[in-house]
C-alpha cells in the first residue's frame, strides 16, 4: 500500500466516522423532538387552556394557571431585565469602551450567563423568600430578571459597537448632546440586533425551571397575586412528570410542548430579525 | 440644561453597568453568609464526610461532589467525541446545502430548555438504561447519558464556531498541495483552533456541572458513594433541587447554601479558565 493509499483510506475512516456522529447526534435530537410532538399533540386539548389544575384522576385538569403564571413571572423580569440590560450595554459600548471597569464587566457577565441558574434560585430564597417569609412570584421574577441582565447587557453591548461610529459623529458635528446621538441615533441603528437579543433572552429565561422551585415554587390554582406563590409551565411539567398519576403526566407533556414551541418560536423570529439586518 | 440630562444619562448607565459587579459579589456574599452555620459546625469534614442525614442534622457533600463529578466525566466522555464528529462534518463535509438546515437544527436544539431534556430521559431513557444495564434505570450512568445529550448541540455548535475561525486560505491552500479532508481537520484546523476547541469543552463543562433538570429527573437524589453507575446518585444540583423546598431546620438550610456556594464557585472556576486561558486570544485576534 502507497502513502498515499494509506492517507486516503485513513481520510476515509475519519469522515466516515465523523458522518456517523453527526447522524448519531441528530438521531437523538429527532428522537426528542418527535416524542414531544407525538405527546404533546396527543395531550394538546381546548380544557388544557381553559381549566386550572385539578387532582389527579379528574378528567378535566387543565394547565391555565400555569401558563397565566408563566406569562406573569417572565413579563415582569422582563419588565425589569431589558431596561436595567440595555443601560448597562450602553455604558459599556458608549462610555466605557475598552475601559478597564468596561471590560471587567464584559468578563463577568459572561460567567454570569454560564453560572448555574440553581445557585441563583438560592440567591433569592436568601434574599426575598427568607425575610418575607414565604414563596412568591416576585422571588421567582427576580430569579429570572438576574438571569436575563448578563445576556440583554452583552448583546446590546455588541450590538451597539456595531453601528458605525460614523453615524455617531455626525450626529455630533449636527450639535447634539452624547445622550440625544445615543438615544436617538445609536438606538435606531441597532434596533434589530438589541430585539433580538432581548427575544432570545426572553426565550432563555422562559425555559429556566432550577430558579423557580423555590422562589415562585408552585400552585395548582390560577393566582395572580405576585406576593403568593405561582405556578409556571415548567415548575409544573416538572411536578406533573414526577408524579405517578396518568392524566398529570400528560398534561405534563403539554406543558413540554407548549413551551418548546414558544421557545423555538420566538428563536425562530431573533433569527430571522438578524437575517434581514444582514441582507440590507 | 442638556448638559446636565447628559450627566445624568452617563452616570445612571455607569452606576447600573457597575451594579453587575455588585450583584455577583452580593451573591457571593450572601451565599458565604448563609453557609456560615454549616462552615462553623462541619469546618473542612464537610467537603470529606460521605454521611448525608438530615434526620440526625449530620451532613456531608462527599456524595454530592463525587456524583457532580462522576456525572459530569461522563458526559463529556460520551459527548466530546460525538461533538467533534459533528463539527467536523459541519465544518468540512457537509455540502453547502445541508450546512445551514443542520447547523440551524442543531442551534435550536441548544435552545430547547434542560427540563424537556430531563423529562424526555424519565419516559424514554431509563426503561431502556433499565433493560441493558439491570437496576432500576434511575442511575448515574442515566444522569450522565441525558447530560451528554443535552450539552451536546451546545458544544457542537461552539466547537463548529471554533474550527470555522480557520481562514479559508489556510485550507485551500492545504488542499491545493494534495490534501485529504482529514489531513486538512487535523493539520491546519485543529492547530489553527486548538484553543477555541479546547475553550468550548471547558464551557461546556462548566455548563454541564451545574445542570440541574436535565438530571434531576434521572439521578435519584440518593446520597451513597457507589461504583456501580447503575445505582441511584445525587448530584449538588439534584441535591439542592430536591431538598431546598423541605429543609427543616437552620443547619440543614445553612448545608444547602454551602452546597451552593461551592457550585458557585466550582463553575465559576471552570468558565474562567475556559474565558481567560483559552478564549482569550480569539477576541485578541479579532
Amino acid at each position: 500500500m502507497t502513502h498515499t493509499q494509506k492517507r486516503i483510506i485513513i481520510n476515509n475512516i475519519v469522515m466516515a466516522l465523523s458522518t456517523l456522529s453527526a447522524v448519531i447526534g441528530i438521531s437523538f435530537l429527532i428522537w426528542i423532538l418527535s416524542v414531544l410532538v407525538i405527546n404533546g399533540i396527543d395531550a394538546l386539548s381546548m380544557t388544557i387552556f381553559a381549566n386550572e389544575g385539578a387532582p389527579p384522576g379528574n378528567e378535566d385538569g387543565g394547565l391555565k394557571h400555569a401558563l397565566i403564571g408563566q406569562l406573569i413571572l417572565v413579563t415582569y423580569a422582563t419588565l425589569f431585565g431589558v431596561p436595567l440590560g440595555v443601560l448597562a450595554g450602553t455604558y459599556l459600548s458608549e462610555y466605557g469602551q475598552k475601559a478597564k471597569l468596561a471590560e471587567t464587566i464584559r468578563d463577568v457577565s459572561d460567567i454570569m450567563m454560564s453560572a448555574p441558574s440553581i445557585v441563583i434560585g438560592a440567591f433569592v430564597y436568601a434574599i426575598v423568600v427568607a425575610p418575607t417569609g414565604h414563596f412568591s412570584g416576585w422571588a421567582g421574577s427576580i430569579a429570572l430578571t438576574i438571569i436575563m441582565l448578563p445576556i440583554v447587557l452583552r448583546t446590546t453591548d455588541d450590538m451597539l459597537q456595531l453601528v458605525p461610529s460614523t453615524l455617531r459623529e455626525a450626529a455630533f458635528a449636527l450639535g447634539a448632546p452624547k445622550y440625544k446621538v445615543i438615544t436617538q441615533v445609536v438606538y435606531r441603528g441597532a434596533k434589530a440586533g438589541i430585539l433580538t437579543g432581548i427575544l432570545l433572552a426572553v426565550a432563555r429565561v422562559a425555559g429556566e425551571t432550577a430558579p423557580l422551585l423555590f422562589t415562585s415554587f408552585n400552585d395548582n390554582f390560577l393566582n395572580t397575586d405576585m406576593s403568593q406563590p405561582m405556578a409556571s409551565l415548567t415548575v409544573t411539567m416538572y411536578n406533573y412528570a414526577t408524579s405517578p398519576y396518568e392524566d398529570w403526566q400528560k398534561l405534563g407533556w403539554a406543558a413540554a410542548f407548549i413551551l418548546s414551541m414558544f421557545i423555538l418560536t420566538l428563536n425562530i423570529i431573533g433569527r430571522l430579525f438578524l437575517l434581514k439586518r444582514k441582507g440590507k | 440644561m442638556s448638559n446636565i440630562i447628559d450627566k445624568i444619562f452617563a452616570n445612571s448607565t455607569k452606576f447600573i453597568a457597575f451594579g453587575i459587579l455588585l450583584l455577583v459579589a452580593w451573591i457571593f456574599t450572601v451565599l458565604f453568609e448563609h453557609s456560615l452555620e454549616s462552615i462553623e459546625a462541619f469546618g473542612f469534614n464537610f467537603i470529606t464526610e460521605d454521611k448525608w442525614a438530615p434526620n440526625l442534622e449530620k451532613f456531608g457533600a462527599l456524595p454530592a461532589i463525587y456524583g457532580s463529578v462522576i456525572s459530569t466525566f461522563l458526559a463529556m466522555v460520551l459527548a466530546v467525541p460525538l461533538a467533534i464528529g459533528v463539527a467536523i462534518f459541519l465544518s468540512e463535509i457537509a455540502h453547502a446545502k445541508l450546512k445551514a438546515p443542520v447547523g440551524v437544527s442543531i442551534e435550536l436544539l441548544a435552545a430547547i430548555p434542560s427540563v424537556i431534556y430531563g423529562m424526555w430521559g424519565l419516559f424514554y431513557f431509563v426503561p431502556i438504561v433499565r433493560d441493558i444495564f439491570g437496576g432500576i434505570g434511575i442511575s448515574m450512568l442515566t444522569a450522565g447519558i441525558v447530560l451528554s445529550i443535552m450539552i451536546l448541540p451546545f458544544m457542537a455548535a461552539v466547537t463548529r464556531d471554533a474550527m470555522n475561525t480557520t481562514p479559508d486560505i489556510l485550507k485551500e491552500s492545504a488542499y491545493a498541495l494534495g490534501g485529504t479532508k482529514w489531513d486538512v481537520v487535523k493539520d491546519i484546523i485543529i492547530p489553527y483552533a486548538k484553543a477555541g476547541i479546547i475553550g468550548s469543552f471547558i464551557l461546556a463543562l462548566g455548563r454541564a456541572i451545574g445542570e440541574t433538570m436535565a438530571v434531576t429527573f434521572v439521578m435519584g437524589n440518593v446520597h451513597k458513594i457507589s461504583t456501580d453507575l447503575t445505582q441511584p446518585a445525587t448530584s449538588i444540583p439534584v441535591t439542592l433541587a430536591n431538598e431546598f423546598a423541605e429543609a427543616d431546620s437552620g443547619l440543614y438550610y445553612s448545608s444547602l447554601f454551602e452546597l451552593s456556594l461551592l457550585l458557585l464557585v466550582i463553575s465559576f472556576t471552570i468558565i474562567s479558565i475556559a474565558k481567560f486561558y483559552f478564549l482569550r486570544r480569539k477576541r485578541i485576534g479579532q
